[in-house]
């Protein structure tokens, strides 16, 4: 207690000895400014610029002129905005279940005296580290109706699977497993490391107390883990609302895309954006269905945030 | 404690886990050497026929050697731009006082928050005035100036001792000697963890990238490769070999670095 104070005290003399020269709030400065900047004018800036788009319409030239809520009220009415925010939010939803899959495989890895935990964690850890379009390639391949592989396995077991990424009924369940087995190794580390935070003491209290391996997981893990599941789950929500690269290479874009008779459950906000902005050159009506991605994301933390109270427990 | 009835379980577990997540590489591999036909063939046979020119097939179909050495001059720019400028901020956030600091530390925390499709038609705008579309520069610049790299290090920054540096300033050292030869070697394992995690990302990159430059030759890897599967969505031999050239180069960084790795991402997953 006195030596916390003792020391509280010489910082305070330290810092009333050291008053914030001239000098050093210049170089504070200056050593802000290349980040500042850049952030002023390639981050900040353009979420204001943006704002403004999303009430303009473009000319075929660049040019473009206020509207007002015009784009909005075209977007509620857009079904292909409704379609694509619905297919995000299942894709969004049907990915949770990637959180309670990896708290397991860590709980595994976490075993004491386990051998092979550092392979284990390089199988794991290898998607995450995969170029996303070279992941969405590598699937589209096993997932290939007539040659590919998933089929290949489901037929030695008398199986005649679909076409997964071409038939509107599996689609989204094959593009979430996508993105469970590229993500589950990112989640994995950051709870093992939640979990090596744990203090050992807690499990030999509840050791005393008579708990097994399998009650210590649920009555000491599960609950010393819960901010770290909230910080994943709030993540991965925010990564899953903005999905493009899995579907922009499965489908493809423009003509070829829309042949794929999957393609209305697969489309994403973000693909969305992409074709509005860039491919059909509709910047304004683009600028507001990001916009309207950044209320539905605020939304959806804000919403979690709310929940936490009732399953995150801090200590 | 029963330590030795355990682990079997655990392994099967574990192992087909394992199995499940390298299994598709592993076939990407044998399907990159096979011909178009024998890729097609039912029922698929387990063994590569060693067509190594599906590889040579990859460098006609697209400017693969240019698309290799965007990709790297442009990782290498970010991670160089973003390990100097993040370094400085965060060291002066971290260390210096001067009026506006919270306020101003607040500004970059915010960009943090937003969904980086919101800066993408204005960056589209500022790239083209400048004539830049096309062009290295266009897929480096922006990405020279992170927030999250402002506040990763600033962690660091604010867990080292005060007490070299007020022996430094003592003998009249100023902010800027401080920061370059006592804070940031003190911050190296900060410093490679940011590296890492820069690298991933733009190699990785997909939106940005495919935005701005839609030469053949100035894409980047990742762009490349989405162009190209759009058109030559059937021989998949040759897009195996393709992808697995373009991914190889961070999986073995990975391999090498695995344990700055882990800690770069456990770092960034922190909320510190």
């Amino acid at each position: 207690m006195t030596a916390t104070a003792e020391k509280r005290l010489t910082r305070a003399a330290h810092a009333a000895r050291r008053r914030p020269s001239r000098t050093e709030a210049l170089w504070g400065y200056v050593f802000i400014a290349p980040t500042g900047l850049g952030l002023a004018v390639f981050y900040l800036w353009p979420v204001l610029q943006t704002a403004y788009f999303s009430f303009t319409e473009w000319g075929a030239f660049g040019g473009h002129t206020w509207t007002g809520p015009a784009n909005y009220a075209r977007l509620v009415a857009d079904p292909e905005v409704g379609r694509a925010v619905l297919n995000t939010l299942a894709y969004t939803g049907l990915g949770l279940v990637g959180i309670p899959l990896a708290i397991v495989f860590a709980a595994l890895l976490n075993l004491p005296g386990l051998r092979g935990v550092a392979v284990y964690r390089t199988a794991f850890f290898l998607p995450v580290v995969t170029m996303p379009v070279a992941v969405a390639m590598l699937w589209r391949w096993l997932y290939n109706g007539d040659y590919g592989l998933v089929n290949q396995v489901l037929a030695l077991v008398g199986v005649d699977g679909p076409n997964w990424i071409a038939d509107p009924a599996t689609a989204m369940y094959a593009l979430v497993v996508v993105g469970i087995w590229s993500s589950i190794g990112y989640n994995l580390i950051i709870f093992l490391a939640g979990m090596q935070a744990i203090p050992k003491e807690l499990y030999e209290a509840a050791g005393l107390d008579g708990a097994g391996r399998v009650r210590q997981f649920f009555s000491v893990t599960l609950p010393m883990l819960s901010p770290t599941a909230f910080f994943i789950s709030i993540v991965s929500v925010i990564g899953s609302l903005q999905l493009f690269d899995l579907v922009f290479v499965m489908t493809g874009s423009g003509q070829a895309a829309r042949a794929n008779p999957a393609y209305s459950r697969l489309q994403t906000v973000v693909q969305l954006f992409y074709e509005r902005a860039f491919v059909t050159d509709d910047r304004g009506y683009a600028a507001a269905i990001v916009i309207a991605l950044l209320l539905l994301i605020a939304a959806l933390t804000v919403l979690q945030f709310r929940l936490q109270r009732r399953w995150v427990h801090y200590v | 404690m029963s330590e030795r009835r355990r682990p079997f379980g655990v392994h099967v577990v574990l192992a087909a886990a394992s199995l499940a997540m390298v299994a598709p590489f592993v076939w990407q591999a044998v399907t990159s050497l096979k011909t178009l036909s024998g890729a097609t063939r039912v029922p698929p046979s387990l063994l590569p026929e060693w067509r190594w020119d599906n590889y040579a097939k990859v460098f006609e179909l697209l400017p693969f050697g240019d698309q290799f050495l965007n990709t790297v001059v442009m990782a290498a720019g970010r991670v160089a731009g973003q390990v100097l400028f993040c370094s400085m901020a965060a060291y002066a956030f971290a260390r210096l006082r001067f009026p506006g600091r919270n306020l101003l530390f607040g500004v970059f925390l915010s960009v943090l928050m937003v969904p980086p499709q919101l800066f993408v038609i204005p960056q589209y705008q500022i790239m083209s005035s400048l004539g830049w579309l096309n062009s290295l520069q266009a897929i480096i610049v922006p990405g020279l100036f992170s927030a999250f790299g402002v506040f990763l290090l600033r962690q660091f920054f604010l867990g080292l001792p005060r007490e070299l540096e007020e022996a430094a300033r003592l003998d009249g050292a100023g902010p800027v000697r401080i920061y370059w030869s006592i804070m940031l070697p003190l911050a190296r394992p900060g410093l490679v963890a940011l590296a890492i995690l820069v690298l991933l990302w733009a190699w990785n990159d997909l939106f940005w990238p495919l935005v701005v430059n839609t030469d053949p030759d100035k894409m980047t890897l990742s762009a490349g490769l989405a162009a190209l599967q759009g058109q030559y969505q059937t021989d998949y031999p040759v897009l195996m070999a393709g992808s697995l050239i373009a991914s190889l180069p961070v999986i073995a960084v990975f391999v090498f670095l695995q344990r700055q790795f882990i800690q770069g991402i456990a770092t960034s997953g922190s909320k510190g």
